[in-house]
């Protein structure tokens, strides 16, 4: 059940990145993507009546680890407490910028609000990338479970560079979903960005990888002992090399599968190369909290699995159903950003 | 330490008072659109369309600030109170995330497509997506209520003897905790009685602006014959069950609430007097002999115990509890009042003409937020010293790795950014509500 736990909260988490990510990628990129008012509005649209659904994979997964592993969930959130608080205010940044532009027909409004929305989503892709980049080198847990991660100890070289990592992921990923929703010249420079883009995300992640195995020493024997962990770097590289081909118009699809795909073997890598620990402690490997020692009892973790499984059947299917109703390219209408 | 225990239940506090004030509405506004957009398809009646058209801009913004202030309540009991969720994590916890997996989903995703999908999809899905929004809603209380009342009477939890920790015993203890019952009663019904008085407050302000007469009528109307029911349920049955908690799980509460000092048999009701810690009597009261006894036991002589038979350790903050509670009362009284004045109004057929009436309705709409917040001040703080009833002190419940600095920062930025939101929540909804329904007639223009 410990092992079902880990994958089910790296899967919620993974699902989170893959559909949040695109909408904060979007949120990156549109205002130097869409110019002109009515573009972002189309921009917009296309993400507005899912952004917050997508928001709710993180709550959720937020929520799983509290009854599941609750000494990670209390570790992790104490000690990453004034990142956490940066993230939470680019959250209602985000939430408050995009669903406040439209209601005032008005060229300083909108560009506050565009701008609110922009800053907040390059930033928090940022700290996303920080935040995985020193899950994956370890932290300062002590014996009794907990650290102290102050702004200068978690921003250390290896984890800006996942952060920017993170950043140009989340952009091209973003770039990809508007080349699906959107037509005409907005499309053509999706299009473009995508282009530049893909090779871009290439060379991050490549970089990323080495200062990995420098950032975190036991990483190839950690492979090495569960050799299935080798599909994720191995999507990883079809994802990466589908996304590059992926230059034409009518490649679009293609192309916003691939970063999926990416994004995906990314966060997979990540949990692959951490396994089993959660939080791994720098000072003594005996202190790391993973899934069998900062777990719940057998009970709660079988009853949480069941109670939260039943219900994601269910929001798997109406979620389906919702994208499925805004599928296709977005236009201006009645509801607008 | 004591700094810092006292930085996060400040912080606390604030942020889930100011979150609360949303999700009143959200739940509340929820089902009476639901109710709204079912009587407009039925009866195919453009008013109810149009109608339920101006409460969902209302809806939609409340919603938007009540998703990004209730975010960091969830993130807060890992950042501040990370000693509770290591504790007890495994069995209060269960609620949490179902509360994401069963109503949020539901809530965000129905919500979308009942704003932006009226084109894409069917009339009759297009309102069930709206009632979906609702049920959505009504859930996502459930299931925070059962996590707080959980902290008040925890229930299917053995204590691990390995590490001190709470295991989780039963699933279905902690689900259908009794204390949860009637505080989600109460709790509902209070965000559909705020409903109510906005929704005829609103309405009022239309009628006696002279403007969107039919849409007023139409609101007013509404609002005072539901709001008389709700009014009525808000104290019977689901007030007095939620007393019914109290008097059998947390009687220092109930001792505190009453501002009962003494143990007395046949104990008597204060309808006013302020509490006097230091000597330990009500100063001014107003009683009504024997009413208390009645009200906890169903018996005029049985007895009840004052807060001086509890060691004073154990007392909460005697005053602020004390009145809060009566302010909740007082208030709840009034609305009774109230809304059963309109009744009587609407049956004698002047319900619409009577402005002085109309005025009073107009001028009460904040007071059921007032109540609302006053009665989880009273359940709150009366739980005090308590976080975790009888198991866990509030003071061991902390981070011990956040310093009082950090928090008193982090609240001063939260109070920063929720002035602001204040501001824009003030100014977007006054701008819906001064530029009025769009009636059938505007729309064709
Ligand atoms: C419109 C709002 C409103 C009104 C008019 C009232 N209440 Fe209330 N009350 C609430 C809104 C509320 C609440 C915000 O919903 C609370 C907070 C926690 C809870 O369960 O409900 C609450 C709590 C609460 C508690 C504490 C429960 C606990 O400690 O767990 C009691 C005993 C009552 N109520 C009883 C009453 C009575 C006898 C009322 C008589 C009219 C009354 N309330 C009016
Ligand atoms: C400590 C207590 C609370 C926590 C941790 C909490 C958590 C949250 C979170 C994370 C959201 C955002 C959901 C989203 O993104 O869609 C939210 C919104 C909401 N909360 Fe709270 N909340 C608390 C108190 C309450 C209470 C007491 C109620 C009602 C009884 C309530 C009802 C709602 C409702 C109706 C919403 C509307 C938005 C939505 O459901 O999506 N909350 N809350
Ligand atoms: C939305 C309605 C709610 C309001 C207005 C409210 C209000 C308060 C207040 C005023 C305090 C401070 C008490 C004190 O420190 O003396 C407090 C504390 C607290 N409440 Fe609530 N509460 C609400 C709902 C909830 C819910 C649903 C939960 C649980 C899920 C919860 C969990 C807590 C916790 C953990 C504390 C901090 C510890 C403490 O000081 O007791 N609250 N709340």
């Amino acid at each position: 059940m410990n092992v079902v736990w880990y994958w089910t909260l790296a899967a919620m988490l993974t699902a989170y990145a893959v559909l949040d990510g695109f909408d904060i990628g979007v949120g990156a990129v549109h205002l130097w993507i869409a110019r002109k008012d009515h573009e972002r509005r189309v921009a917009l649209n296309a993400i507005g009546p899912i952004w917050n659904t997508n928001e709710v994979w993180l709550i959720a997964a937020g929520g799983m680890m509290v009854p599941t592993f609750p000494r990670v969930y209390a570790a992790s959130f104490s000690g990453f407490y004034l990142a956490l608080t940066l993230v939470l205010w680019l959250l209602i940044l985000r939430g408050v910028s995009i669903e406040f532009r439209g209601q005032i027909d008005n060229v300083l409004w909108r560009s506050l609000w565009d701008t609110g929305f922009c800053l907040g989503s390059l930033l928090l892709a940022l700290l996303f990338g920080v935040a995985l980049g020193n899950l994956l080198k370890g932290l300062p847990v002590g014996q009794d479970g907990y650290f102290q991660g102050t702004f200068a100890l978690l921003l250390n070289p290896y984890s800006l560079l996942t952060g920017m990592l993170s950043v140009v992921v989340l952009a091209w990923h973003g770039v990809n979903y508007l080349r699906l929703k959107v037509e005409g010249e907005l499309c053509r420079r999706a299009q473009k960005w995508s282009r530049i883009l893909a090779p871009l995300a290439s060379v991050t992640i490549v970089a990323a990888t080495i200062a990995t195995f420098a950032a975190r020493p036991g990483i190839s024997s950690n492979f090495a002992a569960h050799p299935v962990l080798f599909v994720f770097p191995l999507l990883m590289m079809v994802g990466l090399a589908g996304g590059i081909l992926s230059r034409d118009e009518n490649h679009d699809r293609h192309a916003f599968r691939s970063s999926m795909l990416v994004v995906m073997a990314l966060m997979g890598s990540a949990a692959g190369t951490v396994y089993p620990n959660l939080l791994t402690s720098t000072l003594d490997p005996a202190y790391s909290l993973t899934a069998f020692n900062a777990a719940s009892a057998p009970s709660a973790l079988r009853v949480s699995f069941i109670a939260n499984m039943i219900g994601m059947i269910g929001v798997v299917i109406y979620t389906v159903y919702v994208q499925r109703t805004f599928r296709g390219k977005v236009r201006l209408g009645d509801h607008d950003y | 330490m004591a700094d810092a225990v006292i930085a996060d239940r400040v912080q606390f506090a604030f942020t889930v008072m100011f979150h609360y004030l949303f999700p009143i509405l959200t739940m509340g506004l929820g089902f009476f659109i639901a109710v709204l957009s079912t009587m407009g398809l039925i009866t195919h009646h453009e008013r109810y369309a149009t109608a339920a058209d101006f409460w969902v801009k209302i809806f939609a913004i409340n919603f938007v600030i009540g998703v990004v202030t209730g975010i960091p309540l969830e993130f807060e009991f890992g950042m501040n109170w990370s000693r509770l969720s290591a504790y007890s994590g495994g069995v209060f916890g269960q609620t949490l995330p179902l509360e994401g997996v069963y109503a949020f989903f539901l809530e965000s995703g129905f919500l979308g497509l009942f704003l932006f999908g009226r084109r894409r999809v069917s009339r009759v899905l297009h309102w069930l997506a709206g009632v979906g929004v609702s049920i959505g809603s009504l859930l996502s209380g459930y299931f925070i209520v059962a996590t707080d009342a959980w902290m008040q009477h925890p229930v299917g939890y053995a204590i691990d003897s390995a590490n001190g920790t709470l295991r989780l015993e039963s699933f279905w203890a902690v689900m259908f905790n009794p204390y949860a019952r009637s505080q989600y009663l109460h709790t509902i019904n209070g965000a559909l009685l705020t409903a109510t008085y906005v929704i005829a407050g609103i309405g009022a302000f239309y009628l006696l602006s002279d403007r969107h007469q039919d849409f007023g009528r139409l609101s007013v109307t509404m609002g005072v014959g539901a709001g008389a029911i709700f009014a009525l349920t808000q104290l019977f049955p689901t007030g007095d069950l939620n007393s019914r908690n109290v008097v059998t799980y947390q009687p220092i509460k109930l001792a505190t609430m009453e501002g009962l000092f003494e143990t007395e048999k046949g104990a008597p009701i204060a309808i006013i007097g302020m509490p006097d810690t230091d000597h330990g009597k009500l100063i001014d009261p107003i009683y009504v002999p024997d009413v208390l006894s009645y009200l906890a036991y169903g018996d005029f002589r049985a007895r009840v115990n004052g807060l001086k038979s509890y060691p004073k350790e154990l007392w909460p903050p005697v005053e602020l509890t004390y009145y809060s509670y009566h302010i909740m009362v007082g208030l709840g009284t009034i609305f009774i009042a109230q809304m059963i004045f309109g009744v009587v109004l609407l049956w004698a057929g002047r319900l619409h003409r009577s402005r002085w009436f109309l005025w009073t309705l107009m001028m009460a709409v904040p007071f059921p937020f007032i109540a609302n917040e006053a009665g989880w001040v009273v359940a709150e703080v009366g739980r005090q010293p308590w976080l975790v009833y009888g198991l866990l002190r509030t003071s061991d419940g902390t981070s011990t790795n956040v310093a009082a600095g950090e928090t008193i920062f982090t609240t001063l930025g939260f109070a920063g950014i929720y002035a602001m939101l204040s501001l824009l929540f003030v100014f977007l909804i006054g701008r819906v509500i001064y530029s009025g329904p769009q009636e059938v007639g505007e729309i064709a223009q």
